[in-house]
C-alpha cells in the first residue's frame, strides 16, 4: 500500500511537468454520496448513486457530453437502452429515457456512432449533437443463431475500422450430453466452428453473417468482458473458466478443490490465439493449462494443451469477470492510467463454500502487461460480509465505462442501479 | 517424537475415511441413515443438484432458475419427474428466462429421483406431497 502510495505521489507529479497531462477534475458540483453510496472505495475516491435503477443493467457507454446509455438484459416497457441524463450537473440522473426495442449486453460508443448488440444481432444509430439518432438504425451483424447459455454478444471496436463479437459456446466442456455425468468429451469439438471464440467484423459494413467474420481468437468458453486496448493496440478479454469439475468427476475434485479451480483468464487476443477450451483449463495453482477431464486429463497432465495460448493473469475460479475497461483518463492519479479496471459479478458455482466476487478490481500495466498484482478497487455491491447465495446479493457489479471527465460508471445488474466514482 | 504424536491421529482419521469412501453405495447410505443424518433426498441434492439450485433452493439470476414455489415443483408430477429425467432447456419459468440448460438427471435411479423430488417439494418454503418410486418407475417407462 505504502509503496503504492509513493508510486502514485511520484507520478502525479510526473503529472504536472509540462510533458504530462492536467489532470481533469470532476465539476464542483459532483459530490460523493455521504456513504458513498454504499461502496467501499481506496482512499481519496469518492463514490456517488447516478441511479437507484433501471431494470436488469448489463454493459453501459458514456457521451461526451455526459449522458449515460445502459443496455438491459430484459425489457423494460418494451426498451432496450436506457439512456441517463443529468441536467442541473450533479452527477445524479435527473431525466431518463429509453429506445430500441431489443434486450442485450454489449454497447459501443465512438463520436460518429452508438453500436448495441442482442444475442443474435448487432445495430447502430448515428450520434446526433450528442443524441441518438433512432431513426438512422442500421444492422451491422444479423442472424446470429440463438442459444441459451454463454449466448450474450458483448462487443468492441478498434481504431481500424473493426467490430469485435463475442460467441460463448452453448456448452460448459463440449461434452457430448452438457454438463452430464459420465458424458464424455466431443473430440474434436465441432463447437469451436462457430462458437467459443471472438470474430471480427467490418465496423462500417452492414448486414454481415456470421460467416463474414474472421474467426479472431478461438479456444474460449466465454467472454463478457472485453476491451480494445488503445495504448498497445490490442485486445484484450476476460474468460469464464468451466464448472463443475466435482459434479462432474467426484472420484478426482472435491468441493474445495472445485470451488477454487480452473482460473478464470485475463487473455490478451491476437490473430490465431488459441486458448485451448474445452480441452483445457487453467491452474493457477500449478501456473499451467491442464488437460479437461473430459479429455482424459487428471488434473496434471498437459498433453495437447503445453502449446497453447497462456493468460497474462489467473484470478480465482468462478469470480464471473463482466466487464473490462482500460483506464485512459486523467482524472484518477497516474498509476491508474491504461490500468484495468474489471468487474466481477460475483460466483455461483463455489457452491456449497461461500461465493466471491461481487466486486471491481483494479491491475495496474505496463507495456501492455500487468505490473503488479490485482486489488480489490470497489467493494460493497453486494452487501454484508458473505455471500452465500447470488440471490442473497442487493447489486452485483455488470459493466464499466469511463466518463468524459475520467470519472468510472459500474453498473449492477439486479436493479440497475448505477455507481459514479470520481477521484477528489 | 512430537511429530508422530501430531501424524498418528491424521493417519487414523485417513484411514476411517478412506474405508468409508470404499463401503458400496447403498451401504454408505443406510450407515447415514441409521445416525438418523439428514435425509437421502437432501444427500442427494447436495449432491448433484446443489450447485445449479444452491443450499436454499434459490437459483443464481438469470442462469437457474429457483426451486422455491414454482408451478414446475408444486405442479403435475409426471411434468416434475420428466425435469429429471430428460431435462429442461430454454422454457421460461414463473415469467423468467434462465440461460443454463438442466442437464438430464435419468442417471438416477427411481428411489434417487423420489426422494431427491420428495425432499425439494417439502423444502425451501414448497409444501407439496412426496414423490414415490413407483410414480418415477412408471413415468420412466413411457418416455
Ligand atoms: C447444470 C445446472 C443444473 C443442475 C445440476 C440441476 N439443474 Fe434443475 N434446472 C437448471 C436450469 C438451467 C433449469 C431451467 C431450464 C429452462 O429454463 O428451461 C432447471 C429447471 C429445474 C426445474 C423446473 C423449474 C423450476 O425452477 O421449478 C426443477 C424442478 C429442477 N430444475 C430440479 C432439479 C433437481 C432436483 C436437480 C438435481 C437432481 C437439478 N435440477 C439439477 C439447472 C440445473
Amino acid at each position: 500500500m505504502k509503496r503504492y502510495f509513493i508510486l502514485g505521489t511520484v507520478a502525479l507529479f510526473f503529472c504536472f511537468t509540462p510533458s504530462g497531462e492536467t489532470p481533469t477534475k470532476p465539476s464542483a458540483k459532483v459530490k460523493a454520496d455521504a456513504d458513498n453510496g454504499g461502496l467501499v472505495l481506496p482512499k481519496g475516491f469518492g463514490g456517488l448513486v447516478v441511479s437507484e435503477g433501471v431494470g436488469k443493467a448489463r454493459h453501459i457507454a458514456v457521451g461526451a457530453n455526459g449522458d449515460i446509455f445502459v443496455r438491459l438484459s430484459k425489457l423494460k416497457d418494451g426498451k432496450g437502452t436506457v439512456v441517463l441524463k443529468d441536467e442541473n450537473g450533479d452527477g445524479k440522473s435527473d431525466a431518463s429515457s429509453a429506445f430500441g426495442n431489443f434486450a442485450g449486453t454489449g454497447i459501443a460508443l465512438t463520436d460518429k456512432y452508438l453500436y448495441a448488440s442482442s444475442d443474435t444481432s448487432v445495430v447502430r444509430y448515428a450520434m446526433k449533437n450528442g443524441s441518438v439518432d433512432e431513426a438512422s438504425k442500421e444492422t451491422i451483424v444479423t442472424g446470429l443463431e440463438l442459444y441459451g447459455e454463454h449466448g450474450t454478444k458483448s462487443i468492441a471496436l478498434d481504431d481500424k475500422g473493426h467490430l469485435y463479437v463475442t460467441f460463448g459456446a452453448p456448452s460448459n466442456a463440449c461434452q457430448e450430453k452438457n454438463r452430464t455425468k459420465g458424458s464424455k468429451g466431443m473430440d474434436p469439438c465441432p463447437i469451436l466452428d462457430w462458437h467459443g471464440g471472438v470474430w471480427q467484423f467490418d465496423a462500417n459494413r452492414k448486414n454481415q453473417k456470421h460467416a463474414d467474420g474472421l474467426r479472431y481468437a478461438t479456444g474460449i468458453r466465454n467472454i463478457v468482458g472485453l476491451d480494445w486496448n488503445k495504448a498497445t493496440g490490442e485486445l484484450y478479454a476476460m474468460q469464464h473458466g468451466r464448472d463443475q469439475l466435482t459434479t462432474l468427476y467426484p472420484e478426482m475434485y472435491n468441493p474445495e478443490q472445485s470451488a477454487e479451480l480452473p482460473s478464470e483468464e485475463f487473455l490478451l487476443l491476437k490473430k490465431g490465439s488459441d486458448f485451448g477450451w474445452p480441452y483445457c483449463y487453467h491452474d493457477r495453482f500449478q501456473s499451467k493449462k491442464v488437460l479437461a477431464p473430459e479429455y482424459g486429463g487428471d488434473g496434471k497432465v498437459q498433453a495437447r494443451c503445453e502449446g497453447k495460448d497462456k493468460p497474462i493473469m489467473a484470478f480465482p475460479a468462478h469470480w464471473a469477470p463482466n466487464a473490462l475497461l482500460f483506464y485512459t483518463g486523467n482524472q484518477f492519479p497516474a498509476r491508474y492510467k491504461n490500468g484495468a479496471f474489471i468487474c466481477f459479478h460475483g460466483s455461483w458455482n463455489r457452491a456449497p463454500l461461500k461465493q466471491g466476487g461481487y466486486f471491481v478490481a483494479f491491475v495496474p500495466f505496463k507495456d501492455g502487461k500487468p505490473s503488479g498484482d490485482y486489488e480489490v478497487f470497489a467493494e460493497g455491491f453486494a452487501g454484508g460480509p458473505e455471500i452465500k447465495q447470488p440471490n442473497d446479493a442487493k447489486a452485483r457489479p455488470m459493466g464499466l465505462a469511463q466518463g468524459p471527465d475520467g470519472s468510472l460508471f459500474i453498473t449492477d445488474s439486479v436493479k440497475g442501479k448505477v455507481w459514479r466514482v470520481i477521484h477528489q | 517424537m512430537k511429530n508422530n504424536i501430531l501424524i498418528f491421529p491424521l493417519f487414523l482419521a485417513g484411514i476411517l475415511c478412506f474405508s468409508w469412501k470404499e463401503m458400496p453405495e447403498n451401504q454408505g447410505v443406510s450407515f447415514l441413515k441409521t445416525n438418523a443424518v439428514p435425509d437421502s433426498g437432501k444427500i442427494i441434492y447436495e449432491t448433484y443438484c446443489l450447485a445449479c439450485h444452491q443450499e436454499d433452493g434459490s437459483g443464481v439470476p438469470n442462469m437457474n432458475p429457483p426451486l422455491v414455489q414454482t408451478e414446475w415443483v408444486l405442479g403435475d408430477s409426471t411434468r416434475l419427474i420428466n425435469v429429471i429425467l430428460k431435462g429442461l432447456k430454454e422454457t421460461e419459468i414463473n415469467g423468467d428466462s434462465y440461460s443454463n440448460e438442466m442437464p438430464a438427471h435419468d442417471f438416477l435411479t427411481d428411489k434417487q429421483i423420489a426422494e431427491v423430488l420428495t425432499y425439494v417439494r417439502s423444502n425451501f418454503g414448497n409444501k407439496a406431497s412426496g414423490i414415490k418410486e413407483e410414480d418415477v418407475r412408471k413415468v420412466r417407462a413411457k418416455k
